[in-house]
Parts: structure tokens; C-alpha cells; sequence
């Protein structure tokens, strides 16, 4: 079954929903597919504190109120779409579904977002939901009085190594350089946190545990030498990967992944364009997210019109 | 009370009813929590796709949960939602944390598929 749209959006994250509002109001015809839950990253903040106009809220509370405006101007929206093949280049920009069904348009944006970092071990793996954890709120309070590990030197893992000192007897926060990426207020709060310890310059080698962790082994870059941390709890901030993989072979991407755009967002192909986390920049925020979803809105309305006046 | 569309078990005569009463239960029990919320949006989007299977979530705060705190399965779990997997009262699956759609579709469709 085939079914034709002005515009498809991949990605139902702040970008790709506020793309498909402005889209919408506009009468263009548009289609959202998110291989996921549709909000993106959003759903993992539990409060918003810094989206201008709206006092502090969940992400998913936001996310849940651009899909509702998205849909009440027109947008087709599609959690868990089992997308099987994406084709760019040609003036028609074809999705096609696992379950045989094809989307056919003339502009598409590209609005995938990103997903947290791993370090890629098999410990790591075996470990998750065992001692190994991808969010402190959620998890914080099972390691009440236990010592835990927090890996990562940005804001994310700074700020959640603090909270974390809510429930833990001892934070150690392990980090592969030799000073932080992260605010220099918040870099002093955690020196000077009585709890908190530091341990720079690290590989991480393994985590040791059969049915829950107990120890983080990790080693000193430059001497090698090998420390075993003990440690009930592991929370792991080391930033994020964009979802960009497949449109590696079409689109023109930086050297870590990210879609390269003009200011209009359009990438390098005609009538495709990308907005959000999974571009080229240096910002992301929802702010930026939402912006970067307007323009490109805009932009493939107006490239959608320059089509038609040709 | 969590606010899901799913059905909720907040009881201990909810659950042990739920549980005596159907052949294939899923119970996600967690709370409104970044890694709780894919998964009660996964459970909600493979209803239609999986009507005897009875899909519920259940506050991890709440009065119900020490059945599902209290399981031998979920020993060592240390992460957001624990979600039990029952096949005629028997927990037959049980995972900690948040799960992709591919993951509790493969555990659905090993342990509630039908015949064909
Ligand atoms: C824990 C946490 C807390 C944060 N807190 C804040 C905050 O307080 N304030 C703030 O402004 N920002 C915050 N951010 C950042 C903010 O959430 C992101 O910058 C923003 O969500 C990016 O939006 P996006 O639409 O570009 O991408 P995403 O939100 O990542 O959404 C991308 C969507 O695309 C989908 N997708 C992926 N691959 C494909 C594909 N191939 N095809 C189709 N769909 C696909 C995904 O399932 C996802 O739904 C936080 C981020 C995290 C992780």
C-alpha cells in the first residue's frame, strides 16, 4: 500500500513534533514516524524547569502537549513504526515499513534525535537494572546507604553525582580526563561535597558482579594501574550518540555523526532537511530542538512551493 | 495513582483476582519515572495486537506492590520498572529497568502466543 505526503517527518522528539505544528497549520500534508515512544528524550527529564512560557513541568507532560496540538492541526502521527528502508535522493522521498506499507513525499525532515551513550562492555549489559543505571531519579533510591560509582565529567553526570548524594554513603565519579567538561559552578560544588570523590583520568576495564554489581575496574590512562572500586550502584552520563546511522551513505555528516545543515536546515539533498539533537551544533536543549523544528518547517513549505512554481 | 491509560492494580484482591482469573498477565510495576514511561506507552500500543493478554501497571509505592517486591524473580532487580510476566498464576518472565518494544514482544510472543 502506498500513500502520498506533502512532508514525512522522522522522529516525534520536540523537533520533529513542532515541525509537524507548523506544518499542519500550514494544510501541508504531513506524516510522523518515530521507531519509539513519541516525546524522544523528553520523556527521560522529569521536570523542565527552562521552557520559556511553561512553569516547571514534566518532559513528557510537553511532549504530550505538542502531540496533541500536532494531531489537532492534521499531522498523521506513528509511535513504533518498524521503518525497514529510507530513500532520499530521488525527487520522491520513499519510507517503506517492515509491514510492506510506503510513504511517499516530496520533502522530508530528518528529526531522529539522539540516545544516551554506552560504553559497550557485556558487563554493562548483563548489569542494567542490576546495579547499572541510566537515570538517577529513577533508580537513586535503591542505593540508600551503598556506594556507588557515577562515570561521566559533563553537567548531566555532575549534577546527578550531587542528587545522588541524597541517598549514598559515597559518590565516586570516574572520568577519562583530567578536569571537567561541566559549569565551573557545579564542578565546585562537587569538590567541595564531603561525600563526593574523584578519580580522573580512568579507562573503564569491567564491572564484576553475578547477580548485582559490586565492583567498577578501571585503570589510569597514562600509569596504567588497575583500581577496583567498590560499589553497589554504577550511573553512567557520558553524553549522547545522534541517530543519524541510516542516512550515513546519503547525507553529508560531521566527524561525530551529526547531519550537517544550513541555517534553513536543509541538509545536502534537496527538499531534506534536519532539525534538532541530531544535527550539526552545539546547543541541545528543547529550546533549541523546537526552533530548529520551526525552521524546518518552514523551509520545506517553501521548498514544497518553489516545486510548484517550477 | 499512576497516570497511564492502562488499567491499574492497586489492591491485594485486584491483583490475587487478576492473577487467578487469567491465563497471561503482564504487570508493570513502577512509577511515573523516565524509565517506567516507554514502557507503559508499549504495553498500551500492543493491546489491540494481544487481546488475552491482560496488560496492567501498578504503583511501585502503592499498597499492591509487596507482590511483586516480594518475588524471588525480581531478587537483585535494582531498576525502575520491574515487570512480571505471569502465564496461569506462574511468573514465567520477570526484567528490571526499561525495555525496547522488540524486547517485551519477544518475551509475549514465547511465553502468550497463540495457537495458530
Ligand atoms: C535526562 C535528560 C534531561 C534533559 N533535560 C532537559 C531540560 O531540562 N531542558 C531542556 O531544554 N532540554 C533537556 N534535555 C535535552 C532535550 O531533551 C533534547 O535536546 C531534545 O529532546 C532533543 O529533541 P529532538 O526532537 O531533536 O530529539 P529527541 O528528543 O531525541 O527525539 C528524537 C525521536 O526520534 C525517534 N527516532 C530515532 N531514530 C529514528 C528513526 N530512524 N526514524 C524515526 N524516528 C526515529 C526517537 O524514538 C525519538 O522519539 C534533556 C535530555 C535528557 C536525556
Amino acid at each position: 500500500m502506498e500513500e502520498q505526503f506533502d512532508v514525512i517527518v522522522l522522529g516525534g522528539g520536540p523537533a520533529g513534533l513542532t515541525a509537524a505544528i507548523y506544518l499542519g497549520r500550514a494544510r501541508v500534508k504531513t506524516l510522523v514516524l518515530d521507531t519509539g515512544t513519541v516525546g524522544g528524550q523528553t520523556v527521560l527529564s522529569f521536570s523542565v524547569a527552562n521552557y520559556p512560557g511553561v512553569e516547571e513541568t514534566s518532559g513528557r507532560d510537553i511532549s504530550q502537549t505538542m502531540l496533541r496540538q500536532a494531531r489537532q492541526f492534521g499531522a498523521e502521527v506513528k509511535a513504533y513504526a518498524k521503518i525497514k528502508a529510507v530513500e532520499l535522493a530521488g525527487e520522491n522521498k520513499v519510507v517503506e515499513l517492515q509491514d510492506g506499507s510506503r510513504f511517499v513525499a516530496r520533502a522530508l525532515i530528518v528529526a531522529t534525535g539522539g540516545v544516551p551513550r554506552k560504553l559497550g562492555l557485556e558487563s554493562e549489559a548483563r548489569l542494567a537494572g542490576r546495579g547499572i543505571s541510566y537515570c538517577a531519579t529513577c533508580d537513586g533510591d535503591f542505593f540508600t546507604g551503598k556506594p556507588i560509582v557515577v562515570i561521566g565529567g559533563g553537567n548531566s553526570a555532575l549534577e546527578e553525582a550531587l542528587a545522588l548524594t541524597k541517598y549514598a554513603s559515597r559518590v565516586t565519579i570516574v572520568h577519562e580526563f583530567d578536569h571537567f567538561q561541566a559549569q565551573p559552578w557545579i564542578v565546585e560544588e562537587v569538590r567541595a561535597h564531603p561525600r563526593i570523590e574523584l578519580v580522573m583520568e580512568q579507562d573503564i576495564l569491567d564491572f564484576v558482579g553475578e547477580e548485582n554489581l559490586q565492583e567498577v575496574v578501571v585503570a589510569h590512562k597514562q600509569t596504567k594501574e588497575i583500581t577496583r572500586i567498590e560499589a553497589d550502584g554504577c550511573f553512567i552520563f557520558i553524553g549522547y550518540v545522534p541517530n543519524s546511522a541510516a542516512f550515513s551513505a546519503e547525507l553529508q555528516l560531521n566527524e561525530r555523526g551529526e547531519i550537517i545543515t544550513d541555517d534553513n536546515m536543509a541538509t545536502s539533498l534537496p527538499g531534506v532537511f534536519a532539525a534538532g539533537d541530531v544535527r550539526q551544533k552545539r546547543y541541545r536543549q528543547i529550546t533549541t530542538a523546537v526552533a530548529d523544528g520551526t525552521v524546518a518547517a518552514l523551509g520545506a513549505t517553501a521548498y514544497l512551493e518553489e516545486r510548484k512554481a517550477a | 495513582m499512576l497516570q497511564t491509560n492502562l488499567k491499574h492494580v492497586e489492591s491485594d484482591e485486584e491483583f490475587e483476582k487478576l492473577i487467578a482469573e487469567n491465563e497471561n498477565v503482564m504487570i508493570c510495576c513502577g512509577r511515573m519515572g523516565p524509565m517506567c514511561l516507554p514502557v507503559y506507552d508499549i504495553m498500551e500500543s500492543l493491546q489491540a495486537k494481544f487481546p488475552h493478554v491482560q496488560f496492567r501497571d501498578m504503583d511501585f509505592d502503592g499498597p499492591a506492590s509487596h507482590n511483586i517486591k516480594r518475588l524471588p524473580e525480581v531478587r537483585g532487580f535494582m531498576g525502575l520498572p520491574f515487570t512480571i510476566y505471569y502465564k496461569n498464576g506462574q511468573v514465567v518472565q520477570a526484567t528490571t529497568s526499561i525495555q525496547t518494544e522488540e524486547q517485551v514482544l519477544g518475551i509475549l510472543n514465547r511465553y502468550f502466543a497463540r495457537a495458530a
